[in-house]
């Protein structure tokens, strides 16, 4: 019985989410008093790798093959399938991102393993295993049971502390004997804007609303963003009128993310923006209208028009800075 | 090519979600609308078959719901969605529902089968990922446009930063996101009074478990009323973000 976590690499290289997994998996470990082996699927190298034992891995499983440069799903739930039996694991975490939204599906059906997706803490329970999770869109959160022997959980981006344990892994070379006909994507064009803050990954963003009037008004969210080494983004009216790019576009139906500080400048706060953000940890809103649903669900306010108020911050911030 | 739309039957987001005593989903006066991912869905494989009229033999969706699910159904008739399929069950839990969509697909050997990503009431992204594996094909997930080119499928997939450009064989699960379609196709007149007379093809369960079961609600607690802080003195906020919420 182990805890077995996948994590992607961006390049070769992990990220804060990488150890968000194994900090996870190793208080889960704790839990069932068992050990954390990692896989690590591409082109790592050894001290990469090795900085995963810091959080708590005992095992580092390195696969390494040209086949699986790029995500195939059926591929990758096979090689991660058969990594889980070999090394006897109960619990299996991926990230709530992409990749996981993709695999651990495939992978529950492969193993006949039920699936907590999207989870934001440790089981409440372990006999009934139970895990609570966000449905209705952070309406409401539900205590769900896995029934299997085996449990997947994907991990909800920026909801578990790191933890240093200190400890020291061994990284082992794993030669993987892949089956070939499983890998069916071939990828014909990659477009990557590299260097560039991801929204999900950022910890601090700082969005607008059609309250900004127009695309003209950005320049102090930018401002003000870069200041704080946050991200920008946007309600969807916004980028459907093209004031900003798609990819900023935060909601339901754009992208969900869960920031340290969400800062929501002239939003009104629709339900289906809000099921986009409603997990940031602390929500501030500026708003000319005091009455704005935004304001119902923000920690911080302030009534006012954005132009004027944003000015005052922006100085504040820098002030801030300053000392 | 025939498309099969998967379709799942979720309350309007604008929902108040309360639950009952015995731990289900208060349904008085819950307006059910179409998953609105799903939905978006139904629009590509509409479009796409409004531009390659020889290319797309049709478009169907599926639904594992019980009857009262089919106001639901006929909307996606509706909206221009040629035949549907309901398979007569409780959707115990997404295991459970990817099984009996992957028999549907079975049945009828459809070469792309379009999910969305995730569905506003238990927004668990696994159906669609699951139904692959049950039939062995390949899956991409996230994403975020379909294109025919030649008679071939084109498909773009988001990815951190940026997008990739793939060729995926048929029959194919493509898991969709934002950006597959810009907007909801609504039902016009001559749709809705169409939708009428196409059939609901209803399906037996097979018999398959759920891994998983739902053993209470809790709704969040109680937010805190919002703290207001003067709009000439921006100084305060930047204060507390930094000393107090300790976030800047």
């Amino acid at each position: 019985m182990s805890v077995l976590v996948y994590t992607e690499n961006w390049d070769g290289k992990f990220k804060k989410l990488s150890y968000e997994l194994v900090s996870y998996a190793s208080a889960i470990a704790g839990m069932l008093n068992t050990t954390v082996s990692v896989l690590s699927i591409g082109d790592v190298d050894a001290a990469e790798l090795e900085s995963l034992g810091r959080y708590g891995a005992s095992r580092i499983l390195s696969v390494k093959n040209e086949n699986l440069k790029s995500l195939d799903s059926q591929a990758y739930a096979a090689v991660i399938g058969d990594i889980a039996i070999k090394t006897d694991a109960s619990v299996i975490i991926l990230s709530n991102n992409n990749t996981g939204k993709a695999v651990a599906p495939r992978l529950s059906v492969k193993l006949k393993a039920g699936v907590g997706a999207g989870v934001s803490g440790l089981p409440s329970s372990l006999d009934p295993f139970t895990v609570y999770k966000r449905v209705y869109s952070g309406n409401a959160y539900a205590n769900v049971v896995i029934n299997t022997g085996i449990k997947i959980l994907t991990l909800a981006q920026n909801s578990f502390e790191i933890v240093e344990t200190g400890n020291k892994a061994e990284v082992e070379d794993f030669p993987y004997d892949l089956n070939q006909d499983l890998v069916k994507t071939l990828v014909r064009d990659v477009q990557k804007q590299t260097g560039k803050l991801l929204l999900t990954d950022a910890e601090i963003v700082v969005s607008g609303g059609r309250g900004m009037k127009s695309a003209d008004n950005w320049a102090p969210l930018v401002e003000l963003a870069d200041l704080l080494g946050g991200a920008t983004a946007c309600s969807r009216p916004v980028s459907d009128e093209g004031w900003r790019p798609h990819e900023e576009h935060t909601g339901q139906t754009g992208k969900i993310i869960a920031p340290d500080l969400y800062i929501a400048v002239g939003i009104s706060g629709a339900t289906q923006h809000i099921a986009g953000v409603s997990a940031s940890k602390c929500i501030v809103a500026i708003n000319n209208d005091k009455d704005a649903p935004v304001f119902d669900v923000a920690k911080y306010g302030i009534v006012g028009d954005a132009m004027k108020v944003l000015p005052g911050l922006i100085e504040a911030v820098k002030n801030a800075k300053k000392d | 090519m025939k498309i099969l739309v998967c379709i799942s039957n979720v309350p309007d987001t604008t929902t108040r979600v309360k639950f009952t005593d015995d731990n289900k989903l208060d349904t008085t006066g819950i307006q059910w609308v179409i998953n609105p991912w799903d939905e978006l869905s139904l629009t590509r494989a509409l479009e796409l078959k409004d531009a390659n009229p020889g290319v797309i033999e049709s478009v169907t969706v599926a639904h594992v719901g019980p009857v009262s699910s089919e106001p639901t159904i006929r909307k996606a008739l509706a909206i221009g969605a040629d035949t549907a399929i309901r398979v007569n069950a409780e959707m115990h839990d997404a295991y459970f529902v990817a099984a009996q969509l992957a028999e549907v697909v079975k049945a009828d050997n459809f070469d792309l089968i379009m999910c969305g990503i995730e569905s506003s009431d238990f927004n668990g992204s696994t159906v669609g990922g699951m139904m692959a594996e049950f039939l062995q094909y390949p899956s991409v997930s996230a994403v975020s446009g379909i294109n025919i080119e030649n008679g071939d499928l084109s498909i773009t997939r988001e990815i951190d930063g940026g997008k990739e450009l793939l060729s995926v064989p048929l029959p194919l699960v493509a898991i969709v996101q934002k950006g597959i379609a810009r907007e909801p196709r609504i039902a016009a007149m001559r749709g809705i009074m169409m939708a009428r007379s196409k059939p609901i093809k209803l399906v037996e369960p097979v018999e398959e478990e759920a891994l998983t079961e739902i053993a209470s609600y809790e709704m969040p607690a109680k937010k805190e009323a919002c703290r207001f802080i003067d709009s000439d003195k921006p100084g305060e906020l930047v204060d507390i973000l930094q000393n107090v919420e300790k976030v800047i």
